[in-house]
């Protein structure tokens, strides 16, 4: 069987779904005729024609208010952010008008934005950012990051067919880095549950996005150097937690550690953190700790980027701190 | 020399609009049956609301702010006569009002009483409890809720009107906001995005000439809303918001331009905002002057009067209609102030979809 | 073309500018595809005439923020190309430290501000640069650029109806070439031109020939002029084309070739130096020196700045707040 890179992934789930359902269509800036800026949307003009393949303006909060409009009318909407840096212009109507819509008079506003996100590439400060705390903290809203192309097909299907509005980003360094076989028969990977990529009795690491692979490579060099066992759990879905997968794993191990690329302050270890402190305190071995991006913008330059950014070595470092209490 | 490369098939721009067409000169007079109607829902809402803004709210029974559309009835009133309702999603227009525009709930066939208990933050008011005053909407009666964001509803009112042109009906989508809104970030970008894919929206401002505290001089530099169609490529017209006739005319042409896949348009209702921007507000920063002048354009004795001049109605029916009217609010009052708070647990759901 | 009353050694001087415009992009090209260049890297082929001549129109105090496409400008305004290229290698002692790519730079010694590479925002800041300088009794004008996606932002429109309700002495130049990343003008607004976009903000505006950096400095000065006068806002729309794709990478596969050649032959370099000669301000001896003169200065810029050390990692963790000495 072919290997499907994650892009590839992200594009065939949608594709499908506009094939299933044809309510379901795509709107933002040049995902028609050039197929959007990392080609998610390429040949989809062409199979589903300017009505459901809609290049817009340079509008970022119209073409997320145009999706929920399109959204409360029975459609399906997806909204492409170019990169998800530019979410912010379409804050107010993601944190006001989607996601509060349910709540106040009852319409849901089924729809999904997505866009890549991360660095590790150079893009700069306004090309790299992991904005997922922002909607994190939004009640209303559906935050997924996955990591493999397994998940990133399984997710965008789900986050299409679900009911409330779903922000769903896409880790541009794993685009056409990551590759695996995957089914060719329909299948969805729900949101809100976490998956066990490795597993492990002396420490548990849990990530999601492009860290994921950091975190791997750091299990199994602890493993091979240390013999410590490492759980890796892959988080997959930021809102809602997979409370019970957190839990489960930090009384397996009793140690565990965060991984997230995003900053510091107010990023999900510190949510983890404190879910864990509260339920199962006395399963604890050691101190949650954290590995992530330090409180700061993201660098261009290569050597400060690459200071910002998480790493194996950082992780191993974490690990082993955590390993020895 | 620009590029015009690509002739667009489907949802793009049809036509480019140097030549916007302009207005017909015919003028749709509705009715008698109609003017009636019309007389009757801009009393109604006046009523309602002077109930909501001097009664109840000084009672303390009101929770939280009370915004009204005193003066500007007119133009609720003349948009939502041309509403499509009662055919089904496939027919019927959609509306997103502003929180000056209660008529057009009542038209939409939102009784009084729910209202009411909207307003008293009630268990059967249309947000349950969960947001007050003016912020409702239900789907069942083609209403998208208000949030304080101005401008918010713009891009959502051309995103309804986008499925509109993807389904092929000629269903309209009804806009409204006030002349503050123009300013804001999201006017500008929903109003060219309906205007590059022609979609059917009647954009409706009602210019009441105060933002709060801040009046239209200090808000745009251009005379006239309306001024700032021809930056989008759409029609615009500027119009007597206080004479009901005039504004149902105006949105008539505009909905069947949208009907007839002509793209959108962009009225602009002269008016004046009769009270502070809401109870609480005193609008000491208003002159006197203008509220006297105002008072003398107001919309509902302009059109009682019209409609006396036509024999349609004379001194004891307005009284017979305006008496009905206050039956009608004691009645839906006594109903809100019965019906129970939302349970305090409440708080917690409908935040996702839930499993039926 | 037309000579707007500029002296021969002015027009020379704006010659030398678009040329070295040109020059310094051609070795950023250069270094891009070399490797060098970490993130991407827009050009201004063609649209050369827009910055130089809106800038050149400008006095030195006067406030100016150029966009990604308006290397000119800040040439004019004083700009060392060596500047330009540690900036783009990321280097340590580049105006963001290494800390931010392209023209993602200020530097208010001499009234520049920089661009993010969310669209339009720009506008807003120079309005209240503009109204800053009002305050302090400052007779300063505000310039800055959009180009013609930029026009369907948000900010564009509350920034420009903010210029005019205070009456502030802002020129706003529209950039319009013709594509925003592959999205022509037709998709992006449905007016023939952008001028018309003045009277909706009550404010004047014009459109003028962008190859033609005559036209475009006369249509400035009466910008500024206005400004100066508390005639408020003006709207300069230039029309070029963008004859390079969005960035460095793009092959700009859905740009008609005919549109493409039709443009080609409105180059603002050749038409300015066809007027030149015509005109007998110069010979073409005497213009080929000036590229002459230009290309061993720049060659060892580039040298210069290729040697330079990129920034100490710990860098990253600075400047994100002030920092007392």
């Amino acid at each position: 069987m072919a290997l499907t890179t994650y892009v590839e992934a992200i594009k065939q789930g949608i594709w499908e779904e506009m094939e299933r359902d044809e309510r379901v269509f795509i709107l933002g800036e040049d995902v028609g005729v050039y197929g959007g800026a990392f080609k998610v949307t390429e040949g989809m003009l062409d199979r589903f024609g300017e009505m459901r393949v809609i290049d817009t303006p340079i509008s970022e909060s119209a073409i997320v208010g145009a999706a929920i409009g399109a959204a409360l009318m029975g459609m399906r909407p997806i909204a492409e952010m170019q990169f998800i840096d530019f979410i912010s212009c379409a804050f107010d109507q993601i944190t006001n008008f989607a996601a509060k819509n349910r709540y106040r008079w009852g319409a849901g506003v089924p729809m999904v934005i997505r866009g890549p996100s991360g660095g590790g590439v150079h893009g700069g400060p306004y090309h790299s950012q992991n904005p997922e705390m922002y909607f994190v903290h939004t009640p209303g809203l559906k935050v997924v990051a996955p990591a493999t192309a397994y998940d990133a097909k399984g997710l965008i299907k789900a986050a299409i067919r679900d009911e409330d509005p779903v922000i769903y980003l896409e880790h541009k360094y794993l685009y056409r880095r990551i590759k695996e076989e995957i089914p060719k028969e329909d299948y969805i990977v729900p949101i809100g549950q976490a998956a066990v990529r490795r597993e492990g009795r002396d420490l548990t690491i849990l990530t999601y996005g492009a860290m994921l692979y950091q975190a791997l490579e750091a299990a199994e060099t602890l493993a091979r150097e240390q013999g410590i066992q490492t759980e890796v759990v892959d988080l997959r879905s930021l809102l809602p937690l997979d409370k019970d997968a957190i839990l489960k794993a930090a009384k397996k191990t009793g140690k565990v550690l965060v991984v997230h690329e995003d900053t510091r302050t107010g990023g999900i270890a510190g949510e983890i953190a404190a879910i864990i402190n509260e339920e199962v305190f006395e399963y604890l071995d050691g101190p949650v700790l954290r590995v992530t991006a330090p409180d700061t913008p993201v660098p261009y330059s290569p050597p400060l980027e690459d200071f910002f950014l998480p790493n194996k070595e950082k992780i191993l470092k974490a690990a082993r701190q955590l390993a020895a209490y | 020399m620009l590029a015009r490369d690509r002739k667009s098939q489907g949802v793009g721009p049809r036509t480019v609009s140097s030549s916007v067409r302009p207005a017909t000169d015919a003028t749709r007079v509705p009715d008698d049956a109609s003017l009636l109607k019309m007389l009757y829902y801009m009393k109604l809402t006046r009523a309602l609301e002077t109930r909501i803004e001097r009664k109840l709210y000084r009672q303390g029974k009101i929770v939280g702010g009370v915004y009204v559309g005193r003066g500007q009835e007119a133009i609720s009133v003349g948009a939502a006569m041309h509403m499509r309702r009662g055919g089904g999603e496939d027919h019927d227009d959609i509306v997103s009002p502003s929180h000056r525009d209660m008529a057009v709930f009542l038209m939409q066939g939102v009784p009084p009483e729910k209202i009411l208990a909207q307003y008293m933050g009630r268990k059967t008011g249309l947000t349950r409890g969960r947001d007050g005053n003016m912020h409702m909407g239900d789907l069942r009666h083609r209403l998208i809720a208000f949030v304080s964001h101005l401008g918010d509803s713009i891009p959502v009112a051309a995103g309804c009107a986008l499925t509109f042109r993807m389904h092929g009906t000629d269903q309209v989508s009804f806009c409204f906001f006030g002349e503050g809104a123009t300013s804001r970030g999201d006017w500008h970008e929903g109003l060219n995005f309906a205007a590059v894919l022609q979609l059917p929206v009647v954009f409706i401002c009602n210019n009441n000439q105060y933002a709060y505290s801040t009046h239209v001089s200090r808000q745009m530099k251009v005379e006239r809303v309306s001024d700032r169609a021809r930056g989008y490529g759409m029609p615009g017209e500027s119009k007597d918001g206080n004479d009901v006739l005039v504004v149902y005319d105006a949105i008539g042409r505009a909905v069947e331009r949208a009907r007839h896949g002509e793209g959108p348009t962009l009225l602009e209702f002269l008016t004046f905002r009769m009270t502070g921007h809401s109870a609480h507000d005193d609008a000491g920063y208003v002159p006197k002057v203008l509220f006297a002048e105002w008072e003398r354009k107001d919309p509902i004795r302009r059109c009682e009067d019209d409609l006396k001049g036509r024999r349609l109605l004379d001194a004891g029916a307005v009284q017979a209609m305006e008496s009905r009217i206050e039956g009608e609010l004691d009645e839906a009052v006594a109903w809100a102030e019965a019906q129970p708070y939302p349970s305090p647990e409440e708080c917690l759901t409908g935040v996702y979809h839930e499993q039926a | 073309m037309r000579n707007p009353g500029l002296s021969r050694s002015q027009l020379l001087e704006i010659h030398r500018f678009i040329c070295l415009n040109r020059m310094v992009e051609d070795r950023l090209s250069a270094l891009y595809r070399q490797g060098q260049i970490h993130g991407g890297l827009y050009s201004s082929l063609g649209q050369e005439g827009i910055s130089v001549g809106t800038a050149y129109a400008l006095a030195p105090e006067d406030l100016l923020a150029a966009m990604i496409r308006n290397i000119g400008s800040l040439l004019v305004r004083g700009v060392a190309p060596l500047t330009l290229f540690l900036q783009f290698l990321a280097r340590g002692d580049s105006p963001t430290g290494g800390k931010d790519g392209t023209l993602h730079f200020d530097d208010l010694e001499k009234s520049l501000i920089g661009p993010i590479s969310v669209l339009g925002t720009l506008i807003p800041v120079m309005t209240g640069a503009a109204l800053a300088a009002r305050m302090r009794g400052e007779d300063r004008v505000a310039l800055t650029y959009i180009g013609d996606g930029g026009t369907s932002t948000g900010d564009f429109h509350e920034g420009l109806n903010l210029a005019a309700v205070l009456n502030l002495p802002l020129i706003l130049v529209v950039e319009n070439n013709g594509y925003a990343y592959s999205t022509p003008t037709h998709r992006q607004f449905a007016v023939e031109s952008l001028a018309e976009r003045g009277p909706a903000y009550g404010i004047a505006s014009e459109t003028v020939d962008g190859t033609d950096v005559l036209a475009v400095y006369a249509a400035t000065r009466r910008a500024v002029e206005r400004g100066r006068q508390g005639g408020g806002p003006t709207l300069v729309e230039c029309r070029a084309f963008r004859r390079r794709g969005h960035a460095e990478h793009d092959d700009m596969r859905y740009v008609p070739k005919a549109l493409l050649q039709a443009w080609e032959k409105r180059d603002p370099l050749d038409r300015l130096e066809e007027f030149l000669l015509d005109e007998g301000h110069a010979t073409k001896k005497e213009l080929r020196a000036v590229r002459e003169g230009i290309g061993p200065s720049l060659d060892e810029a580039v040298r210069t700045a290729l040697e330079r050390p990129y920034p100490p990692p710990e860098e990253t963790l600075r400047d994100v707040y002030h920092e007392t000495e």
